[in-house]
């Protein structure tokens, strides 16, 4: 916040990305640390009762508390601090009993008491550990510490929103959110080990229930320290912040990039300057930022205006009592009960939300290896199209799937139409019924009209038959093919091959 | 402990307070006391006692996660020097 892209004049290489084209001296490696902010979906801001509803008209959320008037005193919300030690438990952390907010100070505009209450000395929870799989190999991230903390204003400087070079604009509605910021230890070894664990994360809160967890709209927020250093060496390297990576593939490609600047920089035998850099997604590049004053000076102190907090066993018991059933749990009972492969289980439970909507179209259509596969391949891949869609809002319900793989089975449809089926519910969100009544897409299986095809193909090709004859079985495929041109592909594929063996072999 | 003026001017600039020199050297001065004295505390044995971040023994004060109504926009934005479309207008803080 106290920092500003310069984007002047910067020493950094222009780098080509990715960055493959140069031979290395040495081998390296990354070591990655990662703080994350995550917003807690509570109704209330953290020290007052204001709403914390997203993209309410610009300060209509404020109060004389988060608004920093004089004389007023912050209460902590309860709910807070419950969502703060159900996400440490959840990460393995060793729940403090004693714990102190303090003021970070620094002036901004958007920061109406000119500190932020936060924590420091004595966070909420420290010591615990997330669990990531990389190339199939699990590894335990360290956790250094989840602390509570309120979120600061916004402000605008987009000069089609404010109309002038010389001002910005402040919005207070986000001042007080409650945030939970988790630091990880510099564990992480590479920029996909750092993706890998910021999803876990995501999808740790996501089962929680604590956090909505969308990047883009800022409910979750990453900022990244790397350094590199040569493979097998356990000295650290001097480090770098990255910020502003504002979705998980900017994170991984962001990372990427400050890697590979940071061993050019090694291996034309320069040093590297600690500094904060910001990614620039547009030109996929980081660039330094400048400091516009002492920014790491922040003078903590404890905060006057709140008690202690003391949390006591039972209270920590009664929240773990009430931990709802978290992805390395549900991979395991996916595996025992659908029997699926435990690849499968593990894609499939990463989010909460698709391991529900997997879950409710087996219950429709119990197959679960043939629902894997659809949720695993076509759902999954509809998502990525659109920039990581969520599944929630995904047009094809477990409804419409579990309809469409119906139709498969009952042979109503082929698995070739049911693609166009697919395409069409995602595009509509009309049932699978619907769409193949409307477009006439019923599979043909009716003998005597798909013999009919079947003659008039092989009738229109008699060299192609000759050459079938003659041992050339690749010829097979080619009638099959036009078979199914002919019906628009609604043929019934196990009658056409029927069909055409005997048909071909008299 | 002997606070420099340089330390004067740095924790002058964090906390925007604009010093003459006459006022550098009184704080230089007044802060040197007052850690003097801070001394003189840590001569105290210490040990096995937590710091005291509060003097009234109260712990645990919660709110409920309840949501009451906020300021109307035109009070929110009262003491607001300048304003425009419900935001606070400030001069430009980045460049």
């Amino acid at each position: 916040m106290l920092l500003h892209a310069h984007t002047a004049t910067h020493p950094y290489p222009t780098l080509p990305y990715p960055h493959t084209s140069i031979l290395l001296k040495m081998e390296y490696e990354a070591v990655i640390g990662l703080e994350v902010h995550t917003q807690l979906k509570t109704r209330s801001k953290i020290f007052c009762s204001c709403s914390t509803e997203f993209g309410a008209k610009p300060n209509h959320n404020t109060c004389p508390i988060c608004q920093g008037m004089p004389g007023v005193l912050p209460i902590l919300n309860k709910q807070v601090v419950e969502f703060g030690i159900r996400t440490a438990l959840a990460m393995n952390c060793t729940i403090a009993d004693y714990s102190l907010f303090a003021r970070k100070n620094y002036f901004y505009p958007d920061l109406p008491k000119a500190y932020q209450i936060s924590q420091y000395e004595l966070p909420l929870a420290q010591h615990g550990w997330i669990e990531i799989q990389v190339d199939g190999i699990s590894k335990k991230i360290g956790v250094t510490r989840i602390h509570m903390e309120e979120d600061a204003g916004k402000s605008i400087h987009d000069e089609n929103i404010t109309g002038s070079k010389n001002y910005s604009f402040i919005d207070f509605n986000r001042c007080g959110m409650p945030l939970l910021e988790i630091v990880s230890e510099p564990d992480m070894r590479s920029p996909e080990e750092a993706r890998e664990y910021l999803l876990k994360l995501k999808g740790i809160l996501e089962y929680l229930e604590v956090s909505d967890c969308n990047m883009e709209e800022g409910s979750l927020r990453c900022d990244a320290n790397i350094s590199v250093r040569p493979k097998g060496s356990t000295k650290l390297g001097t480090k770098t912040e990255v910020k502003n990576m504002n979705s998980f593939k900017n994170v991984q490609r962001a990372l990427e990039y400050e890697m590979a600047r940071q061993i050019q920089i090694l291996e034309e035998g320069g040093r590297i300057v600690q500094e904060t850099c910001l990614w620039d997604v547009d030109q996929g590049v980081t660039r330094p930022m400048r400091s516009k004053e002492e920014a790491h000076d922040y003078r903590y102190f404890p905060e006057p205006d709140l008690v202690p907090l003391v949390i006591d066993k039972e209270w920590i018991e009664q929240i773990r009592k009430s931990l709802p059933e978290l992805a390395d749990a549900r991979t395991a009972r996916f595996i025992s009960q659908y029997g699926i492969p435990e690849y499968d289980a593990r894609v499939l439970t990463a989010s909460k939300f698709i391991a529900d909507y997997y879950e409710n179209t087996v219950k429709l259509y119990p197959n679960p290896k043939v629902v894997s596969n659809w949720v695993m391949g076509d759902i999954l891949r509809k998502l990525k199209e659109h920039e990581e869609a969520d599944i929630r809002t995904c047009p094809i319900t477990p409804q419409h799937l579990a309809g469409m793989l119906k139709l498969i089975e009952e042979g109503t449809i082929s698995g070739k139409i049911a693609k166009v089926v697919f395409e069409d519910m995602y595009a509509t969100g009309k049932m699978p019924e619907e769409i193949v009544k409307e477009k006439g897409l019923i599979q043909i299986s009716d003998e005597k009209e798909v013999a009919a095809v079947v003659d008039r193909i092989i009738a229109a090709n008699p060299e192609t038959v000759a050459q079938y004859k003659a041992g050339k079985q690749k010829a097979f495929g080619f009638f099959v093919g036009e078979v199914m041109k002919a019906t628009q592909g609604k043929a019934n594929p196990q009658l056409v091959n029927k069909l055409l063996k005997e048909k071909l072999s008299t | 402990m002997k606070i420099s003026i340089e330390q004067v001017e740095h924790v002058a600039k964090l906390a925007r307070l604009h010093l003459s020199e006459e006022e550098k050297q009184e704080m230089s001065e007044k802060l040197s006391q007052i850690l003097t004295y801070m001394d003189k505390l840590n001569e105290l044995n210490t040990e096995g006692i937590l710091p005291t971040s509060h003097v009234v023994e109260i712990k645990n004060v919660f709110r409920e996660d309840k949501v009451e109504p906020s300021l109307p926009e035109d009070q929110a934005l009262q003491n607001a020097p300048d304003r425009v479309n419900g935001y606070f207008r400030v001069p430009r803080v980045i460049e």
